[in-house]
């Protein structure tokens, strides 16, 4: 039996040359094929529902409570709503970007990313966007529920400001998810306990479920400097919320201007620390030596 | 423009880190695989195959020393050499379980650069070619250990690579599963010319029924190179035969049958007679220069009255030239050299 077809170039080295077109439509090949499966996931498997969307919820829920019984104002209520979906992404980032090249190295995938013919960026990019993809859909559905059941009621003045902002944020969010890729697979079986350890943090000091303003103006002042998820948040709630007294940070223009800065300085950082991974692991055998 | 060796090492060194001391991995190999060749790295575990198939596939650095593949340099050439290579490993689990066996295909054609459709088609026709489509829907985590192997190899033809690199790709298979992808190999290599192979294993039989050449490998040191043939000249230099025949010839016996030119020795064998063959048949065991002699043998034994009922060829196998080149069996005797095998 064979069926095998012979290759249309006549030797190896003409078919290893490739013109700059054919390397941009490849990469970008590669991203669609590497967020395929997490697009596809989304109705592999359902159980997503339960444990993305309903144990979550049920933080949210928490601090609503918390809020009403100590008579806060109602657009507080909706904070947390919107911090619980914002969450959603900053879960995805640290769990399924941050963490996940070292996944990939245990399945035996990233040798393979390393061998194919494309940059490690567009596996990086493809992931970003098959997670936004599949964790816009639990943010929504934790939007939608949250504002039906809490009533919370939004005052939205910039609708497409609001949508830019909200992709704005994801930029650097996911560039830090980039960034952290390279340097959990660097750090090694610790990317585990790394992932664990910046959650809780993140949660505090990205205002996820009460008003920035509120931390000392150092704390925020640090947030400002290094969080895209408090800076996005804080920007998103008083779109989300304008004429209801909300008093946010910085203006949101000038947060605007923060998460564009900290969108580059993520990429070229993920791009940075990737070549330097790539140098490291080629040297010292990073990826294929098993107890790393 | 003249070919380029598929592959070309020299003096390629790998040193491991380790505590209390740095590992060789390799020890300055020095390797051309002709394009076209199914070349064959054979050794025990730990003897640095799979540390080469990781300098050559841009995995790893080598320590020193010089790798080229298809005429382009590991070190600074890797986006070309990953235009023309792939890898299958045995034990591979690449990919993701919830996928089924066409999307997982799809997914890396994606990954190799094939347009869409290109994608597909290719997907499909490796599937049936690889005998995967009653399994093309099956979700990949639910694959046996032959079936993922299967798809494995299908995934490594995906971008029809002029160089594949084959990681003991029959590891942990049953036997029919490997023969399979054995027959796979063949037929894939003869489908096209220059198409080159290049095997890792430490099972003889695997690497004497594919390889053109092999090289013999132990300690990170090549310590033998040739065709399987070759390799078996090195520790036995004449051919050796052994006749079974009804009865003793006669005009000299068996003396005149080792007088004939081309003979170096005739012995009677009769140790090796099996268990109930009647009492008047003997063995011989018959040492030629060279095959060749083997005809005028045959005639003097029919001329002298005896008749020929058997007659094979004793060849040393490769793990004899293995126990002659190192002084040793081909048994586990050291642990991994600090690699993934």
């Amino acid at each position: 039996m064979s069926g095998y077809r012979g290759t249309p170039a006549t030797n190896a080295r003409e078919a290893a040359e490739w013109s700059t077109g054919r390397v941009l439509w490849s990469n970008l090949r590669a991203v669609i094929g590497r967020a395929y499966p997490r697009v596809i996931g989304l109705t592999r498997e359902p159980s997503w529902i339960f444990f993305e969307i309903a144990l979550p919820f049920l933080a949210v829920s928490a601090f609503v409570f918390v809020y009403r019984a100590l008579d806060a104002p109602e657009e507080f209520i909706g904070f947390v709503v919107l911090g619980g979906a914002v969450t959603s992404f900053w879960l995805n980032v640290v769990w399924m970007m941050a963490a996940q090249f070292y996944w990939e190295k245990d399945q035996g995938n990233l040798e393979l990313y390393f061998t194919a013919p494309m940059h490690l960026m567009s596996i990086l990019a493809g992931m970003a966007i098959g997670g936004l993809v599949m964790t816009s859909s639990r943010a929504l559905a934790v939007i939608g529920i949250g504002s039906i059941l809490y009533g919370v009621t939004y005052s939205i003045d910039q609708p497409f400001l609001l949508a830019g902002v909200f992709l704005l944020t994801m930029i650097p969010l996911y560039g830090m998810g980039m960034l952290f890729a390279s340097l959990f697979l660097l750090w090694g079986r610790e990317a585990y306990h790394l992932a664990e350890l910046l959650q809780e943090p993140i949660y505090f000091l990205g205002g996820v479920n009460f008003p920035l303003v509120a931390l000392p103006g150092a704390v925020v002042g640090v947030v400002m400097a290094t969080l895209p998820l408090g800076v996005g948040l804080d920007a998103m709630r008083q779109l989300a919320f304008a004429g209801s007294g909300v008093e946010g940070v910085l203006p949101v223009g000038v947060e605007i201007a923060i998460l564009a800065a900290m969108g580059v300085i993520f990429l070229v950082g993920a791009r940075v620390a990737l070549r330097y991974l790539e140098h490291l692991a080629r040297r010292e055998g990073r990826l294929t030596l098993k107890w790393q | 423009m003249p070919d380029e060796l598929a592959i070309q090492t020299r003096g390629v060194t790998r040193v491991y880190k380790a505590k209390p001391d740095p590992v060789t991995a390799l020890g300055g190999v020095d390797l051309d695989v002709e394009p076209g060749e199914y070349f064959g790295l054979l050794g025990p575990n730990g003897a640095g195959k799979t540390t080469l198939i990781k300098i050559l596939t841009t995995l790893l650095l080598p320590t020193s020393g010089t790798a080229k593949v298809a005429g382009f340099d590991v070190v600074n050439e890797t986006a070309k050499i990953r235009r023309v290579i792939n890898m299958v490993s045995g034990g591979e689990q690449s990919g993701y379980g919830l996928l089924t066996v066409r999307e997982q295909l799809w997914m890396f054609s994606q990954f190799y650069g094939l347009p869409t459709r290109e994608g597909w088609r290719r997907t499909d026709e490796l599937i049936e070619i690889t005998g995967l489509t009653e399994q093309r829907q099956q979700k990949v985590r639910s694959l046996s250990t032959g079936q993922r192997q299967k798809l494995n190899f299908a995934r490594g033809l995906l971008n029809d690579p002029w160089v594949l690199f084959l990681d003991e790709p029959t590891l942990g298979l049953d036997v029919a599963a490997a023969r399979d992808l054995r027959e796979h190999t063949i037929s894939w290599k003869a489908a096209a010319p220059g198409r080159t192979l290049l095997l890792t294993t430490h099972y003889m039989v695997e690497a004497e029924q594919l390889c053109d050449r092999i090289a013999i490998v132990d300690r990170g040191k090549i310590l033998a190179l040739g065709t399987p043939e070759e390799l078996r000249r090195r520790v036995q230099a004449e051919s050796i035969f052994r006749l079974e025949l009804d009865q003793l010839p006669r005009n000299g016996g068996i003396a005149g049958i080792g007088e004939l030119p081309g003979v170096l020795s005739a012995v009677r064998a009769d140790e090796e007679l099996a268990d109930g063959a009647a009492s008047d048949r003997v063995a011989l065991k018959v040492a030629l220069a060279d095959d060749s002699a083997l005809t005028s043998v045959v005639t003097a034994v029919a001329e002298r009255g005896s008749l020929l009922i058997g007659l094979v060829k004793s060849e040393p196998s490769l793990e004899d030239v293995f126990v002659e080149l190192v002084g040793r069996g081909f048994g586990d005797e050291r642990s991994d050299d600090g690699e993934a095998s």
